[in-house]
């Protein structure tokens, strides 16, 4: 099938490929550009395993063309580490608080709450749980994960992480 | 060295051992997108394989015509039954004793069965070419309905058993019967019903539902023939089985096979059993020479991969007019799909269903399961729960309800009358099981007393009156729960999967430095083994959990085992850890006296070392003994430190918990709200509970999702009504409700560290507690049960026929 040329900015490098038109973005950083950390769940856009973060806004790369992602500036799990390598607040935060179990939806989760934090930088609890409705979890019934990102709101505002009294 | 010698808390500390809540070592590659996972491995020249599926639910395949996709480049095979006939594997072993075709052959018995395998350079290729492979079907009359399986004119599903009047697990009766496994005393029985002051009867159906863990099933095989090497990738909660099982399949030696389950993205029982997918894809490698790489979509996991539950039970309490149980007796009608799959230890046709008798002392039972065929995906698995356990769950947790109310009594004091006393363990139930320890009374008690039970009964009789008065349209329910578990399968002399017993096992190796690595037959799909069992040989053996390294799931490197499903890592794996650790640590005592000159028996473990008894200063830590295994160990002793443990349990272990709900349902719009969900859960000696916690809010949510609107349904001509994430309901942030948890610890007297299990307790404990609060609310509007899933549509329409909507 005919190729076409996609120059993109992910995770801060600029990377130049030629792909089928109908290959899709998840396809396209998974196979091509080696980035497995998004995962795919269900192809159908309900799961956000495969969330990136595009342009500032999170998308799922399973319904993207790669095309559609032609001069984009792009950020997946592989860029969210501090520039020294260390974890993120977010990171930090998903271990800390047992925000993950199998790993498989972490990935996308982390990435979501990553784009959430710049929408909003000090969430409620509420505005979390809306925040990440986009992403399933099979495994950790959510609540931790909300108190992961909770934790790493704390911490780039400067406070220190206090749980609510239930 | 530190001239301040550590506190004894300090060294304490250090080890990070069983009871702390020590981090995951897992986050630290899975939270920044380095875990590897199947679909992650590629390997040089690998093809993708995919499937033709079926559209209809039963019909002849009467043709398949592939010359038009073979023309596409890059397609570079298509495989059908014919195919597979040629190496013998057509058909394949099911877990239950039955078989089951790996691609059509002659006919099809569901929908989206695998008709045709085709492998393509990648996987839109491969999409193009099913486009194109023409299949003529001719469609058969389908069967839907599991109680009209049996009926005279059902149509035949199984021609390949037509005739044939005895099973895998006995006679059958019908042709699209399976088999019929009764337990308990009929007559005895029979006759406390008849004595009986009060009876009640319920049919009590658990909808067929799936476990649909987030990443999907898939396999990468690699066939090498110039050694005559497999080496299997596979999302695989027991890779040592499914070796054992392509070994058998394949003839190909058992030592040429390596089976390898990288990072596994929840299994839930999904992942247990033998798929074509595998099958296919090992075939496809042996003909191409390339490796190959199947990859299921959502669709297919939902629609084809193994469903959980589907099981109907007329269950029947006798008691006395004071609440006190006399007798059960409970028939199941399980539908079990096109072929029998299903998940179960081989001498459990229904798996360990008959814990069905709870947490209470009935002195008779009886128990009868009929399995039968349907036009269904095959492959009941026991989705977070040991082999039936939910089902037998909810059995007795909404019959005790139904009682309660006969009665006019309170639920949770109908139960706190019927438990099992404490000096009554090791109990033995009119089922066959004996128990191993619990305390009931203690963790109702402490269960009623932290959500003031009596003040919201209290609350809930004042919005009844409100309610009758019109005053409001909010109705309120307190769902109670009290289960036991059976966990831990098990002991060989109760449990094999098809034939190989069901031990588990560990391998330590301490190195000269005193680190450690260790090997484990089990296989975490996200349950944190490799942070907790280091926990366990922290403890055992006085080395720090950060100096410990566990690796599971390669077949070439770890011990036999039977793998991770049914709760029964920590009960069996976790015990073979501790007894390999202790193997190392009798052999260390002895290094320890040759070092110190004493007589072994001079010696005392003290956290982390030996010391000679009375005199501390005197001691050897375990890093100086694992250097001096290794250089000097005491004469006429082997070199090394290092051991291994096969663990066949004594017996199962029986988690247990009390579980409360409190629910307000809108009867206008049947919308109903968790207000409260509090668990508690004794599962013995916890091991590390921040994972403790976090399995059982994981467990709790999937019980929400299956009690509350999880169902995979099928029309009248067998079509699959919800195969996606936008119909079959998984639960998101926004809906789950907040989880209060709480524990007692009751360890078992017969495993090495008292662990009992503890990751589906709360699906099996969860399930009833909502099913019971949807039932409760109702319940003074005179309903006695209420099918699950409780969607709002559903509750709508229970509301609208009990006369609610006025
Ligand atoms: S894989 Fe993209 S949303 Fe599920
Ligand atoms: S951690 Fe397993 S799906 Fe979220």
């Amino acid at each position: 099938m005919e190729q076409i040329p996609v120059t993109m900015t992910v995770n801060g490098k600029k990377v130049q490929r030629f792909v089928e038109p109908r290959t899709l973005l998840i396809h396209f950083l998974r196979e091509d550009l080696n980035l497995t950390g998004p995962h795919i769940g269900c192809e159908t856009s309900h799961c956000g395993a495969c969330t990136v973060d595009m342009n500032g806004m999170s998308v799922k790369s399973c319904t993207l063309f790669a095309a559609q992602a032609n001069n984009a500036e792009l950020t997946t799990i592989e860029g969210m580490a501090n520039a020294d390598g260390t974890l993120s607040a977010l990171q930090e935060g998903f271990r800390q608080m047992h925000g993950l179990q199998c790993g498989f939806c972490t990935p996308g989760m982390i990435t979501r709450a990553h784009t959430l934090l710049q929408e909003n930088p000090d969430p409620t609890e509420e505005e979390i749980r809306f925040g990440i409705a986009g992403n399933l979890c099979r495994c950790t019934g959510y609540q931790n994960i909300v108190k992961a990102i909770q934790y790493a709101a704390a911490k780039l505002n400067g406070r220190d992480y206090q749980e609510a009294a239930e | 060295m530190n001239d301040m010698t550590p506190s004894r808390e300090q060294r304490e500390a250090a080890l990070e051992g069983m009871g702390c809540k020590r981090k995951r070592v897992e986050d630290i590659r899975f939270t920044q997108g380095k875990g590897k996972y199947v679909d992650d491995i590629k390997m040089p020249g690998m093809l993708h394989g995919d499937f033709v599926r079926s559209p209809y639910a039963h019909a002849k395949v009467t043709k398949i015509d592939a010359t038009e996709a073979l023309k596409i480049p890059g397609v570079i095979a298509v495989l059908t039954a014919e195919d597979l006939k040629g190496v013998n594997l057509a058909w394949m072993p099911t877990l239950a004793g039955d078989v089951q075709m790996v691609l059509a052959d002659g006919k099809v018995l569901y929908q989206n069965q695998e008709v045709a395998f085709v492998v393509a350079e990648d996987r839109y290729i491969a999409d193009d070419a099913i486009q194109l492979i023409e299949v003529e079907y001719e469609e058969l009359p389908v069967l839907v309905d599991p109680f009209k399986s049996m009926d005279p004119d059902a149509p035949v599903l199984r021609p390949d058993l037509e005739g044939k009047m005895e099973g895998a697990h006995g006679p059958r009766k019908h042709h699209n019967h399976i088999f019929n496994w009764s337990v308990g005393d009929e007559d005895a029985t029979d006759k406390a019903f008849a004595e009986a002051e009060v009876t009640v009867k319920e049919m009590i159906s658990y909808h067929r539902t799936h476990p649909s863990p987030l990443e999907t099933c898939q396999c990468l095989a690699s066939m090498d023939k110039v050694n005559g090497e497999l080496t299997l990738y596979g999302t695989f909660q027991a890779p040592h089985v499914i070796r054992t099982v392509a070994s058998l399949l394949s003839t190909i030696p058992e030592h040429k096979i390596h089976v390898i389950a990288p990072d596994v993205g929840g299994g839930f029982g999904n992942k247990v059993g033998a798929y074509p997918g595998y099958i296919c894809s090992i075939v496809a490698s042996i003909v191409t020479g390339q490796p190959v790489k199947w990859v299921e979509d959502r669709m297919e996991n939902l629609s084809t991969t193994s469903f959980a539950r589907d099981y109907h039970m007329t269950t029947e309490i006798a008691a006395k007019k004071d609440g006190t149980v006399t007798g059960l007796k409970v028939h199941v009608l399980g539908d079990h799909g096109g072929f029998d799959a299903c998940a179960d230890p081989s001498k459990w046709p229904a798996g360990f269903f008959n814990i069905v008798t709870g947490s209470y002392d009935f002195p008779v039972a009886h128990l009868s399961v009929d399995g039968v065929y349907t036009n269904k995906a095959p492959g009941g698995v026991a989705y977070r729960c040991s082999f039936r356990v939910t089902e037998a769950a909810y059995c007795i947790e909404r019959g005790m309800d139904v009682l309660a109310q006969k009665l006019g009594m309170d639920p949770a004091d109908l139960r706190l009358k019927n438990f099992i006393k404490p000096e009554q363990f090791p109990y033995n139930s009119a089922l066959g099981w004996e128990y191993d320890s619990g305390d009931y009374h203690t963790a109702m008690h402490k269960a009623m007393d932290a959500i003031d039970y009596r003040g919201l009964r209290e609350e809930q009789k004042a919005k009844q009156e409100a309610f009758k008065r019109g005053e409001t349209r909010e109705i309120m329910g307190i769902g109670v729960c009290f289960f036991t578990e059976i966990v831990g399968a098990g002991p060989s002399k109760n449990c094999d999967i098809l034939g190989v017993a069901m031990f588990d096992s560990a391998e330590i190796r301490i190195h000269p430095t005193g680190s450690v690595i260790s090997r484990m037959g089990s296989k975490s799909q996200g349950q944190g083994h490799e942070t907790t069992w280091a926990q366990i040989i922290a403890t055992e053996i006085g080395i720090p959990a950060a100096d410990i390294m566990v690796e599971e799931g390669d077949t070439d490197t770890a011990p036999y085992g039977l793998g991770t499903y049914g709760s029964r890592s920590t009960p069996v794996a976790g015990a073979a850890i501790a007894l390999a650790a202790r193997k190392i640590r009798a052999k260390a005592q002895m290094i320890a006296a040759h070092m110190l000159e004493v007589s072994e028996f001079d010696l005392e473990w003290d956290i982390d070392g030996f010391q000679v008894k009375g005199n501390p200063e005197a001691r050897k830590s375990m890093k100086e003994i694992a250097w001096a295994a290794y250089n000097a160990p005491p004469p006429g002793i082997e070199p090394g430190l290092e051991a291994v443990s096969y663990y066949d349990p004594p017996n199962m272990t029986y988690p247990f918990g009390a579980y409360f709900c409190v629910m307000d349902i809108d009867v206008d719009t049947g919308v109903a709200k968790t207000r409260r969900f509090y668990a508690l859960d004794d599962c013995g000696t916890r091991i590390n509970p921040m994972i403790i916690e976090g399995q059982v809010h994981g467990g709790l949510t999937e019980a929400f999702a299956i009690a509350m609107g999880q169902e995979i349904s099928y029309d009248e001509m067998g079509n699959v009504m919800g195969a996606s994430f936008m119909d079959f309901f998984l639960p998101t942030a926004v809906e789950t409700p907040h989880w209060e948890t709480d524990h007692t610890v009751t360890p078992s007297p017969h495993h090495p560290i008292g662990a009992k299990g503890v990751g589906e307790s709360p699906n099996v404990g969860g399930v009833p507690a909502f099913s019971n609060a949807v039932n409760d609310a109702f319940g003074f509007l005179g309903s006695t049960h209420i099918q699950m899933p409780h969607d709002a549509w559903r509750v709508w329409q229970v509301a609208k026929n009990l006369g609610a909507h006025g």
